[in-house]
Protein backbone atom coordinates (compact mmCIF):
# COMPACT_ATOMS: atom_id res chain seq x y z
CA UNK A 1 0.00 0.00 0.00
CA UNK A 2 1.51 3.29 -1.02
CA UNK A 3 -0.50 5.63 1.18
CA UNK A 4 -3.44 6.15 3.48
CA UNK A 5 -6.59 4.29 2.46
CA UNK A 6 -8.56 6.26 -0.08
CA UNK A 7 -11.84 7.77 1.11
CA UNK A 8 -15.03 5.81 0.47
CA UNK A 9 -16.72 6.53 -2.83
CA UNK A 10 -20.03 7.80 -1.43
CA UNK A 11 -19.28 10.96 0.54
CA UNK A 12 -22.95 11.87 0.84
CA UNK A 13 -23.61 8.61 2.69
CA UNK A 14 -20.82 9.36 5.11
CA UNK A 15 -22.13 12.89 5.68
CA UNK A 16 -25.58 11.48 6.42
CA UNK A 17 -24.06 8.97 8.83
CA UNK A 18 -22.30 11.83 10.65
CA UNK A 19 -25.54 13.83 10.85
CA UNK A 20 -27.57 10.90 12.17
CA UNK A 21 -25.14 9.04 14.41
CA UNK A 22 -23.40 11.92 16.18
CA UNK A 23 -26.56 13.05 18.08
CA UNK A 24 -27.30 9.44 19.04
CA UNK A 25 -23.88 9.37 20.70
CA UNK A 26 -24.44 12.69 22.44
CA UNK A 27 -22.10 14.62 20.17
CA UNK A 28 -22.76 17.86 18.38
CA UNK A 29 -20.62 18.29 15.29
CA UNK A 30 -20.01 22.02 14.73
CA UNK A 31 -21.15 23.10 11.27
CA UNK A 32 -17.65 24.19 10.28
CA UNK A 33 -16.32 20.71 11.17
CA UNK A 34 -18.97 18.66 9.39
CA UNK A 35 -17.14 18.35 6.08
CA UNK A 36 -13.79 17.59 7.70
CA UNK A 37 -15.27 15.02 10.04
CA UNK A 38 -17.01 13.28 7.12
CA UNK A 39 -13.76 13.30 5.13
CA UNK A 40 -11.78 11.73 7.95
CA UNK A 41 -14.52 9.26 8.77
CA UNK A 42 -14.56 8.23 5.11
CA UNK A 43 -10.85 7.45 5.41
CA UNK A 44 -11.48 5.39 8.54
CA UNK A 45 -14.26 3.45 6.81
CA UNK A 46 -11.93 2.87 3.87
CA UNK A 47 -9.34 1.56 6.32
CA UNK A 48 -12.06 -0.57 7.85
CA UNK A 49 -12.86 -2.06 4.46
CA UNK A 50 -9.35 -3.52 4.42
CA UNK A 51 -9.95 -5.54 7.58
CA UNK A 52 -13.72 -5.82 7.88
CA UNK A 53 -13.97 -9.14 6.07
CA UNK A 54 -10.43 -10.34 6.61
CA UNK A 55 -10.45 -13.94 7.90
CA UNK A 56 -8.86 -13.78 11.34
CA UNK A 57 -9.88 -17.31 12.31
CA UNK A 58 -10.41 -17.65 16.02
CA UNK A 59 -8.30 -14.63 16.94
CA UNK A 60 -9.26 -13.78 20.50
CA UNK A 61 -8.96 -10.29 21.97
CA UNK A 62 -10.41 -10.69 25.44
CA UNK A 63 -7.78 -9.89 28.07
CA UNK A 64 -6.91 -12.36 30.79
CA UNK A 65 -8.49 -11.24 34.05
CA UNK A 66 -5.89 -11.09 36.81
CA UNK A 67 -7.34 -10.03 40.15
CA UNK B 1 29.06 14.00 29.73
CA UNK B 2 28.22 12.41 33.10
CA UNK B 3 31.75 11.00 33.28
CA UNK B 4 33.14 14.52 32.86
CA UNK B 5 30.96 15.70 35.71
CA UNK B 6 31.80 12.77 37.97
CA UNK B 7 35.51 13.29 37.19
CA UNK B 8 35.12 16.97 38.13
CA UNK B 9 36.51 18.08 34.78
CA UNK B 10 33.36 20.13 34.33
CA UNK B 11 30.65 21.13 36.77
CA UNK B 12 27.04 20.16 36.30
CA UNK B 13 26.18 23.81 36.76
CA UNK B 14 28.39 24.85 33.84
CA UNK B 15 26.88 22.12 31.67
CA UNK B 16 23.35 23.16 32.48
CA UNK B 17 24.13 26.87 32.14
CA UNK B 18 25.60 26.23 28.69
CA UNK B 19 22.50 24.21 27.76
CA UNK B 20 20.22 27.03 28.87
CA UNK B 21 22.27 29.49 26.85
CA UNK B 22 21.98 27.31 23.72
CA UNK B 23 18.22 27.11 24.21
CA UNK B 24 18.04 30.89 24.66
CA UNK B 25 20.05 31.45 21.49
CA UNK B 26 18.37 28.91 19.19
CA UNK B 27 14.87 28.12 20.37
CA UNK B 28 13.34 31.29 19.01
CA UNK B 29 14.09 29.92 15.56
CA UNK B 30 13.27 26.25 16.23
CA UNK B 31 10.33 26.45 18.69
CA UNK B 32 11.16 23.19 20.46
CA UNK B 33 10.37 24.28 24.02
CA UNK B 34 7.02 25.17 25.56
CA UNK B 35 8.59 25.63 29.01
CA UNK B 36 12.16 26.15 30.23
CA UNK B 37 12.80 25.61 33.94
CA UNK B 38 16.08 27.51 34.18
CA UNK B 39 16.15 28.25 37.90
CA UNK B 40 15.17 24.76 38.95
CA UNK B 41 17.66 23.21 36.55
CA UNK B 42 20.53 25.32 37.89
CA UNK B 43 19.54 24.43 41.46
CA UNK B 44 19.47 20.71 40.62
CA UNK B 45 22.84 20.99 38.90
CA UNK B 46 24.35 22.71 41.91
CA UNK B 47 23.02 19.91 44.10
CA UNK B 48 24.76 17.35 41.87
CA UNK B 49 28.02 19.30 42.13
CA UNK B 50 27.62 19.48 45.91
CA UNK B 51 27.11 15.71 46.13
CA UNK B 52 30.21 15.08 44.04
CA UNK B 53 32.17 17.56 46.13
CA UNK B 54 31.04 15.75 49.28
CA UNK B 55 32.23 12.43 47.89
CA UNK B 56 28.73 10.97 47.57
CA UNK B 57 27.93 8.33 44.98
CA UNK B 58 26.03 9.93 42.08
CA UNK B 59 23.96 8.34 39.35
CA UNK B 60 24.99 7.39 35.81
CA UNK B 61 23.40 10.55 34.41
CA UNK B 62 24.85 12.98 36.95
CA UNK B 63 24.54 16.51 35.63
CA UNK B 64 23.29 15.53 32.15
CA UNK B 65 20.63 17.99 30.91
CA UNK B 66 17.48 16.65 29.30
CA UNK B 67 13.98 17.71 28.29
CA UNK B 68 10.67 15.91 27.84
CA UNK B 69 7.75 16.06 25.45
CA UNK B 70 5.09 18.08 27.21
CA UNK B 71 2.84 15.09 27.78
CA UNK B 72 5.07 13.84 30.62
CA UNK B 73 4.11 15.08 34.06
CA UNK B 74 6.77 17.32 35.54
CA UNK B 75 6.15 18.44 39.10
CA UNK B 76 5.27 22.13 39.06
CA UNK B 77 4.39 22.31 35.35
CA UNK B 78 1.01 21.90 33.68
CA UNK B 79 1.04 18.88 31.38
CA UNK B 80 -0.12 20.47 28.14
CA UNK B 81 -0.03 17.44 25.84
CA UNK B 82 0.14 20.03 23.08
CA UNK B 83 -3.34 21.33 23.85
CA UNK B 84 -4.92 24.60 24.86
CA UNK B 85 -7.54 22.73 26.88
CA UNK B 86 -4.98 21.17 29.23
CA UNK B 87 -3.35 24.57 29.81
CA UNK B 88 -6.30 25.31 32.11
CA UNK B 89 -5.56 22.30 34.28
CA UNK B 90 -3.57 22.33 37.54
CA UNK B 91 0.16 21.85 37.61
CA UNK B 92 1.39 18.30 38.02
CA UNK B 93 2.03 17.36 41.63
CA UNK B 94 4.74 14.84 40.83
CA UNK B 95 6.96 13.67 38.02
CA UNK B 96 6.00 10.87 35.63
CA UNK B 97 7.69 7.62 36.68
CA UNK B 98 10.34 7.72 33.95
CA UNK B 99 11.11 11.39 34.60
CA UNK B 100 11.57 10.61 38.28
CA UNK B 101 13.88 7.71 37.42
CA UNK B 102 16.04 9.90 35.18
CA UNK B 103 16.24 12.61 37.82
CA UNK B 104 17.05 9.95 40.38
CA UNK B 105 20.00 8.97 38.20
CA UNK B 106 21.26 12.57 38.33
CA UNK B 107 19.87 13.91 35.04
CA UNK B 108 18.79 17.56 35.14
CA UNK B 109 15.49 18.50 33.52
CA UNK B 110 15.66 21.80 31.64
CA UNK B 111 12.21 21.99 30.08
CA UNK B 112 9.17 20.64 28.27
CA UNK B 113 8.91 20.21 24.52
CA UNK B 114 6.41 20.92 21.76
CA UNK B 115 4.29 18.20 20.16
CA UNK B 116 1.21 17.59 18.03
CA UNK B 117 -1.94 18.11 20.08
CA UNK B 118 -2.63 15.00 22.17
CA UNK B 119 0.07 13.23 20.11
CA UNK B 120 -2.29 12.90 17.11
CA UNK B 121 0.11 13.79 14.29
CA UNK B 122 3.42 13.17 12.58
CA UNK B 123 4.62 16.76 11.98
CA UNK B 124 4.41 18.91 15.16
CA UNK B 125 2.61 21.68 13.30
CA UNK B 126 0.82 22.68 16.48
CA UNK B 127 -1.67 25.49 15.88
CA UNK B 128 -1.71 26.62 19.54
CA UNK B 129 2.04 26.70 20.16
CA UNK B 130 3.38 27.02 16.61
CA UNK B 131 5.25 24.53 14.46
CA UNK B 132 8.58 23.10 15.54
CA UNK B 133 11.19 23.63 12.83
CA UNK B 134 13.63 21.01 11.61
CA UNK B 135 17.13 22.02 12.74
CA UNK B 136 18.57 20.86 9.38
CA UNK B 137 16.20 23.07 7.39
CA UNK B 138 13.92 25.42 9.33
CA UNK B 139 11.42 25.46 6.47
CA UNK B 140 10.72 21.78 7.07
CA UNK B 141 8.91 19.83 9.77
CA UNK B 142 10.74 18.12 12.59
CA UNK B 143 8.40 15.15 12.42
CA UNK B 144 6.02 14.23 15.17
CA UNK B 145 4.38 13.90 17.37
CA UNK B 146 7.56 14.18 19.48
CA UNK B 147 8.86 16.91 17.18
CA UNK B 148 10.13 19.17 19.94
CA UNK B 149 12.13 16.23 21.28
CA UNK B 150 13.61 15.39 17.87
CA UNK B 151 14.52 18.98 17.03
CA UNK B 152 15.97 19.78 20.48
CA UNK B 153 18.32 16.79 20.25
CA UNK B 154 19.01 17.23 16.53
CA UNK B 155 19.98 20.86 17.12
CA UNK B 156 22.29 19.93 19.98
CA UNK B 157 20.23 21.85 22.53
CA UNK B 158 20.06 18.83 24.84
CA UNK B 159 21.92 15.51 24.62
CA UNK B 160 18.76 13.46 25.04
CA UNK B 161 15.02 13.89 25.36
CA UNK B 162 11.95 11.80 26.02
CA UNK B 163 9.14 11.22 23.58
CA UNK B 164 6.14 8.99 23.20
CA UNK B 165 5.28 6.73 20.28
CA UNK B 166 1.83 5.38 19.43
CA UNK B 167 2.20 5.04 15.67
CA UNK B 168 5.73 6.32 15.04
CA UNK B 169 5.98 9.47 17.14
CA UNK B 170 9.51 8.80 18.42
CA UNK B 171 10.86 7.16 15.28
CA UNK B 172 9.59 9.68 12.72
CA UNK B 173 11.14 12.77 14.39
CA UNK B 174 14.31 10.83 15.19
CA UNK B 175 14.68 9.98 11.49
CA UNK B 176 13.82 13.43 10.18
CA UNK B 177 16.10 15.18 12.69
CA UNK B 178 19.08 12.85 12.21
CA UNK B 179 19.26 11.16 15.62
CA UNK B 180 18.64 7.83 17.37
CA UNK B 181 15.20 7.01 18.76
CA UNK B 182 14.03 3.98 20.72
CA UNK B 183 10.47 2.74 20.93
CA UNK B 184 10.80 -0.16 23.35
CA UNK B 185 8.52 -3.18 23.60
CA UNK B 186 4.97 -2.29 24.59
CA UNK B 187 4.85 -2.46 28.37
CA UNK B 188 8.60 -2.20 28.88
CA UNK B 189 8.69 1.38 30.20
CA UNK B 190 6.14 2.86 32.55
CA UNK B 191 3.66 5.32 31.10
CA UNK B 192 2.47 6.43 34.54
CA UNK B 193 2.21 10.20 34.66
CA UNK B 194 1.92 10.65 30.91
CA UNK B 195 -1.06 11.84 28.88
CA UNK B 196 -2.21 8.76 26.98
CA UNK B 197 -3.51 8.72 23.42
CA UNK B 198 -4.05 5.26 21.93
CA UNK B 199 -3.88 3.00 24.94
CA UNK B 200 -3.32 -0.16 22.91
CA UNK B 201 -0.08 1.17 21.42
CA UNK B 202 1.18 3.97 23.68
CA UNK B 203 4.90 3.70 24.41
CA UNK B 204 7.49 6.09 25.85
CA UNK B 205 11.18 6.18 25.04
CA UNK B 206 14.34 8.23 24.57
CA UNK B 207 15.81 10.15 21.62
CA UNK B 208 19.59 10.70 21.74
CA UNK B 209 22.72 11.38 19.72
CA UNK B 210 24.35 7.96 20.12
CA UNK B 211 23.49 4.34 20.75
CA UNK B 212 25.35 4.61 24.03
CA UNK B 213 23.33 7.56 25.30
CA UNK B 214 20.16 5.82 24.18
CA UNK B 215 21.16 2.72 26.17
CA UNK B 216 22.15 4.60 29.33
CA UNK B 217 18.87 6.49 29.49
CA UNK B 218 16.80 3.42 28.56
CA UNK B 219 18.45 1.30 31.23
CA UNK B 220 17.77 3.89 33.91
CA UNK B 221 14.07 4.01 33.00
CA UNK B 222 13.46 0.24 32.95
CA UNK B 223 11.69 -1.72 35.66
CA UNK B 224 8.19 -2.58 36.86
CA UNK B 225 5.80 0.13 37.99
CA UNK B 226 2.58 -0.66 39.80
CA UNK B 227 1.27 2.77 38.77
CA UNK B 228 1.00 1.66 35.12
CA UNK B 229 -1.23 -1.38 34.59
CA UNK B 230 0.42 -2.00 31.22
CA UNK B 231 3.99 -1.94 32.52
CA UNK B 232 5.41 -5.46 32.57
CA UNK B 233 6.70 -7.01 35.75
CA UNK B 234 10.03 -7.80 34.14
CA UNK B 235 13.34 -7.17 35.77
CA UNK B 236 15.72 -4.62 34.31
CA UNK B 237 17.57 -6.06 31.32
CA UNK B 238 20.49 -3.63 30.85
CA UNK B 239 21.51 -2.92 27.26
CA UNK B 240 24.54 -0.74 27.93
CA UNK B 241 26.75 -3.80 28.60
CA UNK B 242 25.61 -5.32 25.28
CA UNK B 243 26.79 -2.49 23.03
CA UNK B 244 30.20 -4.05 22.42
CA UNK B 245 28.82 -7.52 21.69
CA UNK B 246 28.75 -7.01 17.94
CA UNK B 247 26.35 -8.65 15.53
CA UNK B 248 27.88 -12.12 15.49
CA UNK B 249 25.21 -14.81 15.67
CA UNK B 250 22.35 -12.43 14.96
CA UNK B 251 20.06 -13.39 12.09
CA UNK B 252 19.42 -10.26 10.06
CA UNK B 253 16.95 -9.64 7.26
CA UNK B 254 15.45 -6.84 5.20
CA UNK B 255 11.66 -6.44 5.07
CA UNK B 256 10.24 -6.36 1.55
CA UNK B 257 6.64 -6.03 0.34
CA UNK B 258 4.93 -3.11 2.09
CA UNK B 259 8.27 -1.92 3.47
CA UNK B 260 9.94 -1.83 0.05
CA UNK B 261 7.25 0.15 -1.78
CA UNK B 262 5.62 3.55 -1.67
CA UNK B 263 8.71 5.53 -0.65
CA UNK B 264 11.32 7.68 -2.34
CA UNK B 265 14.38 5.89 -3.77
CA UNK B 266 16.77 7.37 -1.20
CA UNK B 267 15.00 5.71 1.72
CA UNK B 268 15.43 2.29 0.16
CA UNK B 269 19.04 3.13 -0.69
CA UNK B 270 19.57 3.94 3.00
CA UNK B 271 18.17 0.53 3.99
CA UNK B 272 20.39 -1.22 1.44
CA UNK B 273 23.42 0.61 2.74
CA UNK B 274 22.74 -0.58 6.28
CA UNK B 275 21.94 -4.10 5.05
CA UNK B 276 25.18 -4.26 3.09
CA UNK B 277 27.21 -3.16 6.09
CA UNK B 278 25.58 -5.88 8.15
CA UNK B 279 25.78 -8.54 5.45
CA UNK B 280 22.01 -8.91 5.59
CA UNK B 281 20.96 -10.49 2.31
CA UNK B 282 17.81 -12.32 3.32
CA UNK B 283 14.44 -10.79 2.41
CA UNK B 284 11.35 -11.34 4.54
CA UNK B 285 7.75 -10.38 3.85
CA UNK B 286 5.67 -9.14 6.76
CA UNK B 287 2.20 -10.33 5.73
CA UNK B 288 -0.67 -7.89 5.44
CA UNK B 289 1.32 -4.94 6.78
CA UNK B 290 -0.95 -2.52 4.91
CA UNK B 291 -3.95 -3.94 6.74
CA UNK B 292 -2.04 -3.61 10.01
CA UNK B 293 -1.64 0.07 9.28
CA UNK B 294 -5.34 0.40 8.50
CA UNK B 295 -6.28 -1.37 11.72
CA UNK B 296 -3.88 0.85 13.67
CA UNK B 297 -5.64 3.93 12.28
CA UNK B 298 -9.05 2.66 13.42
CA UNK B 299 -7.90 1.69 16.90
CA UNK B 300 -5.97 4.94 17.38
CA UNK B 301 -8.86 7.13 16.27
CA UNK B 302 -11.35 5.23 18.43
CA UNK B 303 -9.22 5.13 21.57
CA UNK B 304 -8.06 8.73 21.20
CA UNK B 305 -11.62 9.95 20.75
CA UNK B 306 -12.73 7.91 23.74
CA UNK B 307 -10.09 9.50 25.98
CA UNK B 308 -11.12 13.01 24.91
CA UNK B 309 -14.86 12.45 24.59
CA UNK B 310 -15.89 14.88 27.31
CA UNK B 311 -13.97 17.74 25.71
CA UNK B 312 -15.12 16.76 22.22
CA UNK B 313 -18.67 17.00 23.51
CA UNK B 314 -18.35 20.21 25.51
CA UNK B 315 -15.74 22.29 23.69
CA UNK B 316 -14.76 20.88 20.29
CA UNK B 317 -13.70 24.30 18.99
CA UNK B 318 -10.93 24.48 21.57
CA UNK B 319 -9.10 21.59 19.89
CA UNK B 320 -6.37 22.24 17.35
CA UNK B 321 -8.03 22.38 13.90
CA UNK B 322 -5.41 19.85 12.78
CA UNK B 323 -6.71 17.22 15.22
CA UNK B 324 -10.33 18.21 15.94
CA UNK B 325 -12.06 16.69 12.91
CA UNK B 326 -10.01 13.50 13.22
CA UNK B 327 -10.92 13.07 16.88
CA UNK B 328 -14.59 13.71 16.12
CA UNK B 329 -14.46 11.18 13.28
CA UNK B 330 -12.87 8.68 15.65
CA UNK B 331 -15.78 9.11 18.05
CA UNK B 332 -18.14 7.89 15.31
CA UNK B 333 -16.33 4.65 14.40
CA UNK B 334 -18.66 1.66 14.92
CA UNK B 335 -17.68 -0.62 17.78
CA UNK B 336 -17.74 -3.68 15.54
CA UNK B 337 -15.01 -2.17 13.38
CA UNK B 338 -12.87 -1.45 16.43
CA UNK B 339 -13.27 -5.02 17.66
CA UNK B 340 -12.42 -6.44 14.24
CA UNK B 341 -9.29 -4.24 14.18
CA UNK B 342 -8.27 -5.73 17.53
CA UNK B 343 -8.99 -9.26 16.29
CA UNK B 344 -6.90 -8.60 13.20
CA UNK B 345 -4.17 -7.37 15.52
CA UNK B 346 -4.13 -10.71 17.35
CA UNK B 347 -3.95 -12.55 14.02
CA UNK B 348 -1.15 -10.33 12.69
CA UNK B 349 0.87 -10.60 15.90
CA UNK B 350 0.97 -14.39 15.50
CA UNK B 351 2.15 -14.13 11.87
CA UNK B 352 4.92 -11.72 12.82
CA UNK B 353 5.94 -13.93 15.74
CA UNK B 354 6.53 -16.68 13.20
CA UNK B 355 8.98 -14.42 11.34
CA UNK B 356 10.98 -13.79 14.50
CA UNK B 357 11.51 -17.52 15.01
CA UNK B 358 14.14 -17.32 12.27
CA UNK B 359 15.07 -13.62 12.33
CA UNK B 360 16.54 -11.55 15.16
CA UNK B 361 16.58 -8.10 13.60
CA UNK B 362 14.58 -6.85 10.64
CA UNK B 363 15.47 -3.71 8.65
CA UNK B 364 12.93 -1.28 7.20
CA UNK B 365 12.90 2.41 6.28
CA UNK B 366 11.63 4.71 9.05
CA UNK B 367 9.87 7.25 6.82
CA UNK B 368 8.99 7.18 3.12
CA UNK B 369 10.82 10.47 2.50
CA UNK B 370 13.00 13.12 4.15
CA UNK B 371 11.32 15.94 6.10
CA UNK B 372 8.50 17.62 4.14
CA UNK B 373 8.02 21.37 4.20
CA UNK B 374 5.99 22.98 6.96
CA UNK B 375 2.41 23.37 5.75
CA UNK B 376 2.87 20.91 2.91
CA UNK B 377 -0.52 19.22 2.46
CA UNK B 378 0.43 16.67 -0.19
CA UNK B 379 3.59 15.03 -1.44
CA UNK B 380 4.56 12.72 -4.24
CA UNK B 381 5.83 9.32 -3.20
CA UNK B 382 6.92 6.84 -5.85
CA UNK B 383 5.05 8.93 -8.41
CA UNK B 384 1.76 9.00 -6.48
CA UNK B 385 0.39 12.16 -4.83
CA UNK B 386 -0.66 11.44 -1.25
CA UNK B 387 -1.50 13.41 1.88
CA UNK B 388 1.68 14.37 3.68
CA UNK B 389 0.77 14.02 7.34
CA UNK B 390 -0.71 10.50 7.60
CA UNK B 391 1.80 9.02 5.19
CA UNK B 392 4.85 9.78 7.31
CA UNK B 393 3.76 6.77 9.37
CA UNK B 394 3.66 4.39 6.42
CA UNK B 395 6.45 2.16 7.76
CA UNK B 396 6.19 2.80 11.48
CA UNK B 397 2.52 2.05 12.13
CA UNK B 398 2.54 -1.68 11.27
CA UNK B 399 5.26 -2.25 13.91
CA UNK B 400 4.03 -0.29 16.94
CA UNK B 401 0.63 -1.87 16.19
CA UNK B 402 1.90 -5.05 17.85
CA UNK B 403 4.31 -3.45 20.29
CA UNK B 404 7.58 -4.56 18.71
CA UNK B 405 10.77 -2.86 19.93
CA UNK B 406 12.36 -0.60 17.31
CA UNK B 407 15.39 1.68 17.14
CA UNK B 408 15.46 4.25 14.36
CA UNK B 409 19.12 4.83 13.46
CA UNK B 410 20.32 7.91 11.53
CA UNK B 411 22.05 6.84 8.33
CA UNK B 412 25.33 8.71 7.78
CA UNK B 413 25.56 10.87 4.66
CA UNK B 414 22.04 9.89 3.58
CA UNK B 415 21.65 13.03 1.49
CA UNK B 416 20.94 16.72 2.03
CA UNK B 417 18.43 15.85 4.77
CA UNK B 418 18.58 13.10 7.40
CA UNK B 419 16.96 9.70 6.97
CA UNK B 420 16.46 6.83 9.39
CA UNK B 421 16.34 3.06 9.18
CA UNK B 422 14.28 1.00 11.60
CA UNK B 423 15.91 -1.92 13.40
CA UNK B 424 13.05 -4.17 14.51
CA UNK B 425 13.16 -7.15 16.89
CA UNK B 426 10.85 -9.59 18.63
CA UNK B 427 9.18 -8.40 21.83
CA UNK B 428 11.61 -7.94 24.74
CA UNK B 429 14.70 -8.27 22.54
CA UNK B 430 15.87 -4.64 22.72
CA UNK B 431 19.39 -5.92 23.40
CA UNK B 432 19.70 -7.19 19.81
CA UNK B 433 18.73 -3.76 18.52
CA UNK B 434 21.39 -2.07 20.62
CA UNK B 435 24.04 -4.53 19.45
CA UNK B 436 23.24 -3.74 15.81
CA UNK B 437 22.93 0.01 16.33
CA UNK B 438 26.25 0.21 18.15
CA UNK B 439 28.02 -1.92 15.53
CA UNK B 440 26.70 0.27 12.71
CA UNK B 441 27.80 3.36 14.61
CA UNK B 442 31.32 1.99 15.12
CA UNK B 443 31.57 1.34 11.39
CA UNK B 444 30.42 4.86 10.59
CA UNK B 445 27.35 3.65 8.70
CA UNK B 446 25.05 5.43 11.09
CA UNK B 447 25.82 8.67 12.90
CA UNK B 448 23.79 11.40 14.50
CA UNK B 449 23.74 14.60 12.47
CA UNK B 450 23.68 17.56 14.82
CA UNK B 451 22.80 20.94 13.37
CA UNK B 452 24.78 23.06 15.77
Amino acid sequence: MSGAPEPASKPEKIARYVDEVAPLLGLTIPAECREGVARHLAMLFAAGALIRDFPVGGAETAPVFEP
Amino acid sequence: MAEEVRGRRVTARDLVAATLERIRARDGELNCFTAVVAEGALREAEAVDADIGAGKVVGPLAGVPFAVKNLFDVAGLTTLAGSRINAERPRAARDATVVARLRGAGAVLVGALNMDEYAFGFTTENTHYGPTHNPHDPGRVAGGSSGGSGAAVGAGLVPFALGSDTNGSIRVPAALCGIFGLKPTYGRLSRAGTALFGISFDHVGPLATSARDLAVTYDVMQGPDAADPVCAGRNVEPCLPRLADGTGGLRLAVADGHFAAGGEPEVFAAVERVAKALGATRRVTVPEAHRARAAAMIITASEGASLHRDDLKRRPMDFDPLTRDRFLAGALVPGALYVQAQRFRAWYRERVREIFRSVDVLLTPTTPCPAPKIGQETMTLAGVTVQTRPNLGLYTQPLSFIGLPVISVPVADAGPLPLGVQLVAAPWNEAALFRVAAALEREGVVAARIAG
